[in-house]
């Protein structure tokens, strides 16, 4: 699993996605592994604007990367761009656990896929009703 | 030296006479991708022809480069029901394009829509055009211009009844579907994607180089696959881990090694749409997918049938089951209808405006002329293609996420499709049903 995923998933418990502290989730025991693939500045620079910058420090600096600037930056120069690619994009983590920092479940990553299936018993509920399905004609 | 071209200038797309409908779709996608504005002249999906007008020779070019159902894309010099009229209108029509070809090598190439030529017969034809007066090498191998004369027959007659003449200026990617055969794909699975259609949704879901694209139920990963190839940095989850993680070496992330595409692989992870862990926030381009019809193994989503059951964790040997590495959640039925909202929800929460949603869905035949089509209110639909088999049909669904979240007052609350407590597949899935009937109409 890659650095730059776990910047786009929380906690798949409905209750705790609104809770602050349910973002980032926090990594335990993780076993990382460095890839090395070819750096794209086009994609840094377009995948900036998306990044939760502080949620990406915190995952970070839990990993033992502190080199990367305190503001997300305007414009990405190369030392920054060569070190966010180190991290988001050739940083796996192929064993551990993803924790949530509100409810404590623990997402387990084995073979670096991380399982967010929720256990029977954390309430599951259906998706809430905001709007139905409309009947259309396709000819129309 | 020559006169003014004319302002609006036609051009002749040369399709595959395969996934008509997909056809149109595919390319005004693209011309929203490329920015090359595209009129529509002459279309129909009972023919491979069609005229367009288009600015320019490169931005007829750039706008079918991808297209997977273009075969080429031709200016148009001339077209007539017979060789008189079409030598006609050139003459009348083109000579200020005739000097622009003059000492450049060139071929003519001769393409014939359910019809044959013999080698004799050709060489007649292309001599008809000697009054070209074309003064170049003939080069049979990468000339500077090529000249394409496609003729259209009817079934079974012998001449044809349309014929067109132009100069080639771009070809398609047809050669892709070879690339991506699912036959010579190391991982793949019984509801795997073909490659064509997986490449025309990924052309219909405007993936583009660096933009992210998510397959909610990617299975072995024929969509992404597909995305990857146009540039699209892919998600893929999946309610079954297996699928993802594959085995004996061959997984999701095999295939993208396949085709040397790992770059484009940002993850899989294993999840249920209906519990997402994928934080509420717009950052997809395209969700692209083909949702489990329920057909094959009855539609899942977690929990558990009796929603009484299972509201304590469960112990075993001391330790907490759910913990355990193979500890397997609780899952349900779910109806299809059910699944399709939920799809469209999670598109409005994470998809950029302007993102695509496409998704395929399976209907009945008989239920062809009037059919649910899913909405939503920041949801606009943008097309529906339709690719047909004996007894059903599949659809593609494609919907541009609007600007801005203001939320349209829902009509009618959502029906209830998935209240009752002990649902079997076949009672929450009305296709399934009708699949495993046979499709007999009922009582018409």
């Amino acid at each position: 699993m890659k650095i730059l995923t776990t910047n786009f998933l929380t906690c798949a418990l409905r209750a705790c996605k609104s809770h602050p502290n349910s973002f980032p989730l926090r990594f335990r025991d993780a076993e990382l592994q460095q890839d090395s693939s070819p750096f794209n500045a086009a994609f840094i620079s377009n995948i900036l604007p998306r990044i939760d910058w502080s949620a990406l420090l915190t995952t970070a600096a839990e990993l033992g990367f502190t080199n990367l600037p305190v503001e997300k930056p305007a414009v990405v120069d190369e030392k920054v761009g060569m070190e966010l690619h180190r991290i988001l994009i050739e940083t796996h983590v192929v064993e551990g656990k993803l924790v949530c920092g509100n409810c404590g479940h623990q997402y387990a990553i084995h073979q670096g896929t991380a399982n967010f299936l929720l256990p029977g018993h954390l309430g599951i509920s259906p998706t809430p009703f905001v709007w139905r399905t409309g009947v259309a004609d396709i000819y129309a | 030296m020559s006169e003014e071209p004319p302002q609006l200038r036609e051009y002749l797309i040369y399709f595959a006479q395969i996934h008509e409908t997909f056809r149109k779709a595919e390319l005004d996608s693209l011309s929203q991708l490329t920015g090359v504005e595209i009129q529509w002249k002459e279309y129909s999906d009972d023919s491979p022809f069609a005229i367009v007008h288009l600015p320019n020779n490169p931005s007829a070019k750039a706008l079918v480069e991808r297209s997977v159902l273009t075969k080429a894309v031709y200016e148009l010099w001339g077209t007539g029901p017979d060789y008189g009229h079409l030598h006609t209108t050139i003459k009348s029509q083109t000579p200020y394009l005739w000097p622009s070809c003059m000492s450049r090598s060139f071929k003519f190439e001769i393409e014939c829509y359910n019809g044959k030529r013999q080698q004799s017969a050709q060489r007649e034809i292309i001599e008809s055009f000697a009054y070209l007066g074309l003064d170049g090498a003939i080069r049979m191998k990468d000339p500077e211009i090529t000249f394409t004369v496609l003729e259209e027959f009817l079934e079974k007659v012998a001449t044809p009844t349309r014929i067109f003449f132009g100069r080639k200026v771009g070809g398609g990617s047809r050669a892709l579907v070879e690339k991506y055969d699912l036959k010579k794909r190391h991982y793949i699975g019984t509801t795997s994607m073909d490659a064509e259609l997986a490449l025309v949704t990924a052309n219909i879901a405007l993936v583009a180089p660096g933009k992210i694209c998510f397959d909610p139920f990617v299975g072995t990963g024929s969509f992404v696959i597909s995305c990857a190839h146009f540039g699209g940095l892919c998600l893929g989850s999946d309610i079954d881990g297996r699928q993802i993680r594959g085995k004996n070496g061959r997984s999701v992330l095999s295939n993208f090694q396949q085709y040397g595409l790992v770059g484009n692989y940002l993850d899989g992870f294993v999840s249920d749409l209906t519990n997402t862990p994928v934080r509420r926030t717009a950052f997809i381009d395209a969700i692209v997918c083909d949702p489990p019809y329920g057909v094959r193994e009855g539609l899942k989503v977690l929990g558990s049938r009796d929603p009484e059951k299972r509201k304590e964790p469960v112990i075993r040997g001391g330790v907490l089951r759910h913990l355990q590495n193979d500890y397997v959640p609780p899952k349900r039925p779910y109806s299809f209808l059910a699944m399709l909202d939920d799809i469209m929800q999670f598109a409005a929460d994470h998809l950029v405006p302007g993102g695509r949603l496409c998704f395929w869905m399976p209907t009945a035949n008989e239920d062809f002329s009037q059919l649910d089509i899913p909405t939503h209110p920041q949801l606009q639909l943008v097309s529906v293609c339709v690719q047909e088999f004996n007894k059903w049909s599949r659809r593609l669904m494609t919907y541009s996420r609007i600007q801005g979240d203001a939320q349209a007052p829902p009509t009618r609350e959502r029906e209830e499709r998935n209240r009752s407590k002990k649902a079997t597949a076949d009672e929450l899935n009305s296709f399934r049903k009708k699949y495993f009937e046979g499709f007999r109409s009922n009582g018409t």
